[in-house]
């Protein structure tokens, strides 16, 4: 049944028809499991990724290493929620190494991402420091590799 | 000098390639969805390409030994023990060749004297009649069928048999059909063989890509290995087909006299080629499963969806082609071909080009996009709508 899942994830839009005849599974059992997953939000959401470059918006990313003191009972977890629930915060991870939380940040402009580190982020009572880096250019994401995608150039017609 | 002493009898009688045609109207054409293709739609793994570029950087430009690389041999040798229980020698019984296109010439040249026959099944790949022919040998074809999905059967091989023939070949997971054959049946045929003292050619290049079923590498049946000339390659599995990097394995004497031919005409294969192959079978058993599990979902598409628009089509089970039958349009497989290229632009390979078994149907490759084979079998549902006969 993961194949399912596998298939919505490389392209949402394969209907559970299409899905069924792919791995052979039963349309219904396909419709059932697409359905309990969206319940338990094993599906999260359904996205499309965009070269948004391509269409001249301006974002600017940032990639912001933040250092914290963990709190007695709940870790890192208190910090990182504080932090996840601000709209321009895109993800937040908890990394072993010599900083504790990756947070990317995404803005209109230079501007609007230093005053989210410098007046949201970095007054949070536990953060001890942040190190921004900014993104200047993106070459893959999520396993796509922007720009011209990569194919075989082959003879039409090869018995 | 007159014009016909130009050219060899033997290269004359050979006839040419009914997909030539297909090239010239392609060519003219735009917006054409080929299912012509024989190769896979994916770019050979990154980490493979890499090795080839590192060994370029490394200055290994040079020839090889006429055998191949060493390391890859043994490296080869411990695929096939793994894979099949083979044991090969890697210094006398394995040779690296140049595709299995090479691999089939030298073979058929290394066993054939005039006037020997060689039994393949029909449909089956287009070069093994020409080089039957061009080693001096005669091609005798034995039918299968879609009622059988294109499997060679014992009987029909036995019933073939003269005191002439020296040898079987045998080319599964099958192009063009996409059939595998059935261990049992396999068995039956290996009887035939011992009991009539051939030797068999066993194309296997299409072993990595069959679905859902094992393939059973010939040359593994008991008392198989030394009648065996076990051809395959890297070009389906690892999407390696313009490195073109075969092998052949062997009992020594053979592969000693396939040796001789190769080293006065191809000396060796490509050296970066050699080094890129070795990497593939290191590390590229993930990459291999993943394009198999892609190629599965599109195979399924591409069944369903000609058997829905009325070309059926029998479950294949390896390689990446289906064989629909055509004949609910009442039309030749080359005019089938031909017209569904000229009105609807798709583009597939008359069966007919196969052999004559393969007339009346048309061989779609399912290595393309899902999006590309969904727009193709919708053109082709049109098509077979006007074209149906009544």
């Amino acid at each position: 049944m993961k194949e399912v899942f596998r298939i919505l994830e490389k392209d949402a839009r394969r209907t559970p028809q299409q899905i069924a005849t792919m791995t052979g599974i039963p349309l219904a059992e396909v419709k059932k499991a697409i359905k309990k997953a969206e319940g338990d939000r094993t599906i999260l959401k359904y996205k499309t990724m965009v070269d948004w470059d391509k269409l001249g918006e301006e974002q600017v990313w940032a990639l912001i290493e933040v250092k914290v003191l963990p709190q007695r009972d709940v870790g890192f977890d208190a910090i990182a929620e504080r932090i996840y629930r601000f709209p321009e915060a895109r993800s937040v991870y908890l990394l072993s190494g010599t900083y504790d939380l990756a947070v990317t940040v995404v803005g209109s402009n230079m501007r609007e991402v230093a005053a989210f580190v410098s007046e949201k982020l970095a007054p949070l009572e536990s953060v001890q420091g942040t190190v921004t880096h900014f993104l200047l250019k993106r070459y893959k994401e999520d396993g796509e590799i922007l720009g011209v995608e990569e194919r075989p150039k082959r003879v039409p017609i090869m018995p | 000098m007159k014009k016909r002493d130009l050219i060899s009898k033997r290269v004359r009688d050979i006839s040419p390639s009914g997909i030539r045609k297909f090239f010239d109207l392609l060519a003219s054409m735009e917006s054409v969805i080929s299912l012509g293709v024989g190769e896979p739609d994916f770019v050979t793994p990154w980490n493979i390409r890499e090795a080839g570029i590192y060994s370029l950087e490394k200055g290994y430009t040079s020839y090889t030994s006429n055998y191949g690389l060493l390391e890859l041999r043994e490296e080869l040798a411990r695929d096939l023990k793994t894979r099949y229980g083979l044991d090969y020698d890697p210094r006398s019984e394995l040779l690296i060749t140049v595709g299995v296109s090479e691999g089939v010439d030298l073979a058929m040249r290394a066993i054939l004297d005039p006037g020997d026959e060689i039994l393949a099944h029909d449909p089956g790949y287009v070069s093994y009649m020409p080089c039957t022919i061009l080693a001096g040998g005669i091609f005798v074809p034995v039918p299968t069928t879609i009622e059988d999905d294109f499997k060679v059967k014992a009987k029909d091989i036995e019933r073939r048999i003269t005191p002439r023939t020296k040898a079987l070949l045998l080319g599964y997971p099958n192009n063009p059909t996409g059939a595998v054959m059935d261990g049992e049946e396999l068995v039956r045929i290996a009887e035939v063989v011992k009991r009539h003292n051939l030797l068999v050619i066993s194309d296997e290049v299409y072993d990595r890509l069959v679905y859902g079923v094992e393939h059973t590498c010939f040359a593994s049946l008991p008392g198989m290995k030394e009648r065996t000339i076990l051809l395959s390659g890297f070009s389906k599995a690892y999407a390696m087909t313009g490195w073109r990097i075969g092998y052949a394995a062997a009992r020594e004497e053979i592969i000693e006299a396939m040796v001789k031919i190769h080293q006065y005409t191809m000396l060796c294969a490509p050296i970066m080629g050699q080094m890129a192959a070795i990497e593939a079978l290191k590390t590229g058993g993930t990459q291999v499963e993943e394009m198999v599990a892609e190629y599965d979902k599109r195979r399924r598409i591409m069944v369903q969806g000609l058997n829905d628009i009325g070309l059926t089509c029998f479950e294949p089970r390896g390689a990446f082609y289906t064989f629909p039958s055509i004949k609910s349009t009442g039309l030749s497989s080359e005019d089938f071909a031909e017209r569904l290229l000229l009105e609807d632009k798709v583009a597939v390979i008359p069966g007919s080009t196969f052999g004559q078994c393969g007339e009346g149907h048309v061989r779609c490759c399912y290595a393309t996009s899902l999006a590309d084979i969904e727009e193709a079998l919708e053109r082709m549902g049109r098509f077979v709508k006007r074209h149906r006969s009544i």
